[in-house]
This record gives C-alpha cells, sequence and structure tokens, in this order.
C-alpha cells in the first residue's frame, strides 16, 4: 500500500494507542503517588479474586484477538476499496486519452496558444458522462515534457517527480498522493495517473488527479465500526466470562465458607445442593464428608464421655470405701502404743502403705482424666512467685529428710501470667519431689523468670542426673531412670506424665535436660497469657556453668 | 455443750465411722442415709455443721444442700468423692461453705469442721463501714447484723466472716491464701476455688452491682479487699 494512504488510514489508529498509553501513564502516577492504598487493595483483590483473575485475562486476550482481527479486516478493506479505485481510474484515465490527443489536432509545436488553448480544453472538460468514474470529481492536468512550455503555460499543479520520470519514460504510472480537490480548498489524498501524450505538438503528459475524499470517509466509517464492533465483542466476553467465573466460583466459596464453619467446630453445617451438575456434586461429597465426620467426632464425644463417667464413677466408688479404711487406720494408729510391737508395725505399714495407694489412685484418676480429654483450664492473673514459694515451703520437710538444701532465686518483682494456678503449683510439687529424690544430699534450686511473651521455672538438682537419651523418656509413665534405686519418696511414676499433660494444657513446655553425675534440669516456660504464642524461654534449660 | 453434726451420707460403713471419729473428738454426730429425708432430719436435729455428701440416693447433695441454705445460715461441708472443678464448683455455688474431698484424713475433717464452728472473738461492740460513703455497708460485728441502704442483708456466717476479715483491714489486700487460712483455716492448702466462689455469693448479696463491685473489690493477679469506707 502507498505510504500516504497507509499513512491517512492508519493515523487514527497509531494515534489511539499512545494517547491512550499518555493516559494510562499518567493514572498509574496518580495511582502510584496517590492512593497506594487503593492499589494494595487491588493487588489484594486480584490475589483473592479467581473471578477477577479470569475475566480480566479473558478480556485481554479477546481484546488482543479482536485487535488484530480488527487491523488485519481494515487493511483488507483498504486496499480492496483502493484497487477497485485505481483499476477505475486507470481505465478512465485511458478513455480520457484519445480525446485528449484529438484535441492536438492540427497544432504545431510552437503554437503556443494553440497549445494552451487545447489544454484548456482538456483541464476544464466537465466531468465526462463516459467511463467508470463518470460523474465523479477529479482534474486533469497537462505537462509537457518541455520546462520552458510548462512555465509558458503557467502549469500549477504538483505531480511528483518520481511520476514525471516514469511517465517521460513513455508507460502509463499511477501514484498515490496529496492532490486539490476542485471546489475545495486544501489538498487531499488523492490518486495521479499520468500518461505520455504524443502529439503532433510535441510529446505532452496527461495527469488525472482523483481525490480519494470518498475512500477516505468509508474508510474511516469502516475503522470506527470495527473499532465499536470489537469493544462490544470484548465487554460481551468480559461480562460472560465474569458470569461464568461466577457460577462456578460461587458454591466454590460457600464450599470454602461452610468448611470454614465446620473446622470452628459448627458440625451441623451443611450446603444446599441444588440440580446434578458437578458443582452439586461437590456440595454433595462435601456434605457427606461433613456427615462421616460428624458421626466420627459424636462417636469420639460419647467414648470420651463414657469414658468421663467411668472415671468419675470408679473415683467414687473407691474412694468411699477408701475413706473408712482410712479413718479406720488412723484410728488404729492413734492408738499403736497399746498394740504388741508386731501389731503397731502393721498398722504404721498399713497406714504408709495407704498413703502411698490413695496417691497412686489420685494420680491414676488424674491421667485416666487427661486421657479422656475431660481436663479443663481455669485460668487467672497470678504471681509465679508465690506458687513457687508454696510448693517450695510444702517441699520443706521432704527436703528435710533428705537433708538437701532448697534455695529459692524468685527474683523481687512480681511474675504475673494467666495460669491454672493449682494445676502449676502441681507441677511444681512434683519437680520438686523429683529433685529431691534425685538430689543426693546437693543442693536444689528453683529458679522463676519472665519476658514480655512467657515465665519460665526451672528446677535444678545437682545429683545422679540423666544419661543420654533419658531427657525424653523422664515423662513417660512409670519410668523409672534406674531400677535398681530404691525408692525413696514412694512416688507414683505419673507425676512427671502428670505434670507434662498439665503443661501442655497451658500450651507450654516442659523440658528436661540431665548429664551423668551432674544433675538435672526441669524446665517450664508458660506462655503470660493463656493460649499465647510460645517462641523462647526466659530461663536456659541447660545450666550456664555447665556450658561455660 | 457438745456441737451437734448431721451426718448425711448413704455408705452406713463410712457413717458408722465417721459417728466413731466424731464422737471420739468430742461432737454430738445424727445420721440420714437419704437425700429425702435429710431437710426433716435437719430441723429436728438443729445441727450446729451439716457433712453432707454429694452422691444421695433419693435428693441429690446439691439440692439438699439448696434446701437447707434457703432456711438457715449453717455451715454445711461438703464430702465429695469428686474433684472436677465443676462439681466443686457447683457444690460451693448451691451453698456449701467448705468441701472435704475422699479420702480425707479424720484430723483433716475435724480441723476444718473446728474452723467452721469457731466464732470471731467478739470482743467489743465495734461497727465497720466499707463500701462507697453514699450507700455504706455497715456491720455490726457482735450483732452479726449488716446493713446496707437501710436495709438488712441476710449473710450465712461465712459470708459474715468473710466479709469481717475484709472490712477489718480497709485497705490492706487480702490474698486468696491468706483469706483461706483466716476464714477457711486452711494451712498450704490453695484451692482458690473456694473463695472465687464464695466472694461471688458475698457480692451478690451486698452490691448494688455485681458486676461491677464497690464492696469487694478484685485486685488483679493479687486477691480482694474492701472497698474504700
Amino acid at each position: 500500500m502507498n505510504p500516504v494512504a497507509r499513512g491517512s488510514i492508519q493515523s487514527g489508529l497509531e494515534a489511539l494507542p499512545a494517547r491512550l498509553g499518555h493516559h494510562l501513564q499518567g493514572a498509574t502516577n496518580w495511582l502510584i503517588h496517590r492512593s497506594r492504598p487503593a492499589l494494595l487493595q487491588l493487588s489484594a483483590s486480584w490475589r483473592r479474586s479467581l473471578q477477577l483473575r479470569v475475566a480480566t485475562t479473558t478480556t485481554i486476550v479477546t481484546g488482543l484477538i479482536v485487535l488484530l482481527i480488527g487491523v488485519f479486516l481494515v487493511d483488507q478493506i483498504g486496499k480492496g476499496v483502493l484497487k477497485a479505485k485505481r483499476d477505475a481510474s486507470i481505465s478512465q484515465a485511458s478513455l480520457g486519452l484519445e480525446s485528449a490527443t484529438a484535441q492536438f489536432e492540427g497544432l504545431t509545436p510552437g503554437d503556443l496558444s494553440g497549445i494552451r488553448q487545447a489544454v484548456d480544453q482538456i483541464t476544464s472538460d466537465p466531468t465526462p458522462s463516459t467511463g467508470p468514474l463518470s460523474g465523479s470529481l477529479f482534474t486533469k492536468v497537462v505537462r509537457s515534457t518541455d520546462q520552458a512550455v510548462n512555465r509558458q503555460l503557467g502549469v500549477s499543479q504538483l505531480i511528483p517527480d518520481e511520476l514525471r520520470r516514469q511517465v517521460d519514460r513513455g508507460t502509463m504510472a499511477v501514484q498515490y498522493a496529496p492532490v486539490r480537490v476542485p471546489g475545495q480548498s486544501g489538498e487531499a489524498p488523492g490518486l495521479i495517473v499520468g500518461q505520455p501524450l504524443t502529439t503532433q505538438a510535441g510529446a505532452f503528459e496527461l495527469y488525472y488527479l482523483f481525490p480519494l475524499t470518498a475512500e477516505q470517509k468509508t474508510l474511516g466509517l469502516v475503522q470506527r465500526t470495527v473499532l465499536i464492533a470489537g469493544l462490544a465483542l470484548v465487554l460481551l466476553v468480559a461480562a460472560i466470562a465474569a458470569l461464568v467465573t461466577r457460577q462456578v466460583v460461587r458454591p466454590v466459596r460457600v464450599a470454602a465458607q461452610t468448611a470454614g464453619r465446620l473446622a470452628g467446630g459448627a458440625l451441623s453445617e451443611r450446603i444446599t445442593v441444588s440440580g446434578e451438575d458437578d458443582i452439586a456434586l461437590l456440595g454433595e461429597s462435601f456434605n457427606n464428608m461433613a456427615n462421616s465426620l460428624q458421626q466420627q467426632i459424636r462417636r469420639l464425644e460419647n467414648l470420651s464421655r463414657l469414658q468421663q463417667r467411668f472415671t468419675s464413677d470408679v473415683s467414687h466408688e473407691l474412694r468411699t470405701p477408701l475413706t473408712t479404711i482410712r479413718m479406720a487406720a488412723e484410728l488404729l494408729y492413734g492408738s499403736r502404743e497399746d498394740f504388741t510391737p508386731a501389731l503397731a508395725r502393721s498398722v504404721e505399714l498399713l497406714t504408709n502403705e495407704l498413703d502411698r495407694f490413695e496417691s497412686l489412685l489420685a494420680d491414676l484418676l488424674e491421667i485416666s482424666r487427661y486421657d479422656a480429654g475431660a481436663a479443663h483450664l481455669e485460668t487467672e492473673q497470678v504471681d509465679i512467685r508465690g506458687i513457687a514459694e508454696r510448693a517450695v515451703a510444702a517441699a520443706g520437710s521432704l527436703a528435710a529428710r533428705h537433708g538437701v538444701e532448697l534455695r529459692a532465686e524468685l527474683g523481687d518483682r512480681p511474675v504475673l501470667a494467666e495460669v491454672d494456678a493449682r494445676r502449676v503449683e502441681r507441677v511444681l510439687r512434683n519437680l520438686l519431689g523429683n529433685a529431691l529424690d534425685h538430689a543426693e544430699g546437693r543442693p536444689v534450686t528453683v529458679r522463676v523468670a519472665a519476658d514480655e511473651a512467657a515465665v519460665a521455672v526451672t528446677v535444678r538438682d545437682e545429683g545422679v542426673g540423666l544419661r543420654p537419651g533419658e531427657a525424653a523418656l523422664v515423662f513417660n509413665r512409670f519410668w523409672r531412670g534406674d531400677p535398681s534405686r530404691s525408692r525413696l519418696t514412694g512416688g507414683t511414676g505419673l507425676g512427671l506424665a502428670i505434670s507434662l499433660e498439665d503443661v501442655r494444657l497451658h500450651h507450654g513446655w516442659l523440658q528436661a535436660w540431665g548429664a551423668r553425675g551432674r544433675g538435672a534440669v526441669f524446665r517450664m516456660t508458660l506462655p503470660r497469657v493463656a493460649g499465647g504464642p510460645l517462641d523462647s524461654s526466659p530461663l536456659p534449660l541447660e545450666p550456664p556453668e555447665v556450658l561455660a | 455443750m457438745k456441737p451437734r453434726v448431721l451426718v448425711v451420707d448413704d455408705d452406713s460403713s463410712l457413717a458408722e465411722m465417721l459417728g466413731i471419729v466424731l464422737r471420739s473428738e468430742g461432737f454430738e454426730p445424727a445420721f440420714v442415709p437419704d437425700g429425702s429425708r435429710a431437710l426433716s432430719a435437719f430441723r429436728e436435729v438443729k445441727p450446729d455443721i451439716v457433712l453432707l455428701d454429694l452422691m444421695l440416693p433419693g435428693m441429690s447433695g446439691i439440692d439438699v444442700c439448696r434446701a437447707i441454705r434457703a432456711e438457715s445460715g449453717t455451715p454445711i461441708i461438703m464430702l465429695t468423692a469428686k474433684t472436677d472443678t465443676v462439681d466443686i464448683v457447683l457444690g460451693l455455688e448451691s451453698g456449701a461453705d467448705d468441701y472435704v474431698v475422699k479420702p480425707f484424713k479424720p484430723k483433716e475433717l475435724t480441723a476444718r469442721m473446728r474452723a467452721r464452728l469457731r466464732r470471731y472473738d467478739e470482743a467489743g461492740g465495734e461497727t465497720l463501714l466499707i463500701g462507697p460513703p453514699d450507700s455504706a455497708v455497715s456491720i455490726d460485728v457482735q450483732a452479726h447484723q449488716v446493713v446496707r441502704d437501710g436495709a438488712q442483708i441476710s449473710l450465712t456466717p461465712l459470708e459474715f466472716d468473710l466479709l469481717v476479715a475484709l472490712a477489718r483491714k480497709p485497705r490492706q489486700v487480702f490474698t486468696r491464701e491468706v483469706l483461706l487460712e483466716q476464714v477457711w483455716g486452711y494451712r498450704h492448702a490453695a484451692d482458690t476455688r473456694l473463695v472465687n466462689v464464695h466472694v461471688q455469693r458475698l457480692r451478690s448479696k451486698v452490691e448494688r452491682d455485681p458486676e461491677r463491685p464497690e464492696v469487694v473489690l478484685t485486685v488483679r493477679g493479687v486477691g480482694y479487699k474492701a472497698g474504700p469506707p
């Protein structure tokens, strides 16, 4: 296609992206500078909304395809229109050649007035009534190959040199160039057909100048139509994509929300299923899953309730006769001086073993309560130091019996935390009992410390310690470090296991460290706020002097 | 005069054993094995203190406790085999002053009973004032009377003791452990549930709005204190 024609047709199309780009850049700058939050929100919904993503990508892809098709269409139509015009112009020009030659009949090369008359006759010749372009406006120009003649004739219409050279070579030539439109000022894109005009008065060139105004109008209309149709198509596709995605996405969203509520404990949540399509299938499967989950959980809950009930019943049934036995034993124990030595010793043994039996029963019931999931945390804001003080005081007599020095480094600032004081005290009592049991006469130290998120209590002894790998075993039920060791305190073997459960209930940590002959450290770390996160402990597990 | 004890327990061996222990400790026990007959026995015996098993045939210990509490402030000590907080709090909320978990040592039980029977030294006819000045709670220690806004408030002896303990040292903060020792006679044992439940019961009687207490104030992380007089 000729550069001029293409330029005129495509200038609109080319200018559009440039203008749009300019606007877009301006808009983006504005967005970035003035409304970063809005941009963030947009990127957030881009990441979250499948619907937005699908609709946008579909729109972009469709837009590109429609743009390609549009450009191709406009190009083809333009080419077709121009070709038709060109063919018609050429045949129109060929038709005119003969009559133009006739105008020069009988003239000699020097007859300038005759030539001017002939030229005027040809160029002023009104719109021909014959030929393919009859009735349309065009102008004719006659030029001489001789520049002097041209000057005298006063030929004003500019003809491109390139075209003239071709015509001078004696062939018909066609070129697109701006032409003056008859009856109008200014120039318009046009088509110039040039042909040599050989007469008795010399060699002339006959140019037909056809303005392409009508064609330009037609192509403009085609462009606008294609543009509007394309835009409408893109919008339509975007709407369809959004609608279709919505149909798929909505049930998925409903399923996600329902799953969330299910996970939150609303076990009777279900999806309303309608129809028989894939989405309905999803809903049905989801509901089936929820049903079977609910059944399983109910069964487990039932089991747990039964277990809890059993524990409670066993507890009551065992405790009542035990109370009677306990009272009878105490009564006997009170008057053991009146008995024979054998009887008196028997009563002593009976009483002591009753104590052991009782604590074993209490521990067994406690641990089965944990196993049944019946243990609940009752937190309140308390000073951990107070609990530690009570536990240390309670362990005082045991420490004295073992000849162990009990040190408490509790600090002088209150250490407040939201904990179940009863359970924490039980943990500390267990840890202290355990430490005293293994201290071998060396001191036992209790430390309390806190940071923003956690409180920690360590109980350290410098006794037998633990063998490698035993730190993980000490919390096992009825685990005994050295089976040959005689039991001093008559611990039940469940103390540390219960302590671990107590700490777990607080979402805390209970850890042990030990080295053979260097003692052991038990560290309890609890979040200061019930259920709060725990990343580190305010106290080291391994004693600093061991690390150094 | 020997203090009279009403033992409500369906286990005949335990009841008999309790009888032996109580008599040897200087109490005068009476027995009723059935919850439904407990209230009539209570009216008949007029005990100084009640020992109440929570698992009873006929009528549950909780209901017996409520029924007795509805007509009298006589100290009630629960005998319970259940250590779950729910059970204990339920028992305390139904009006029991204290509880003993089975199996208990006889000494522990009698110490607890004596603490409940021991009254404050009512030396001098002092009148204590606590709470907001415009509507102070006035406690006549000798007459065992509590008056607020001209109306008499009926408190059980335990609630009265609790209030007097707080009111005698109005600026002091009492930890729950100290209260347990002063009011309930505990040593070392720290069942703060006992204090919490009774403070709530006390508040429901003396406060204008128990949700926003003015008389018995909570000191977070420490304990309780009396409102400024």
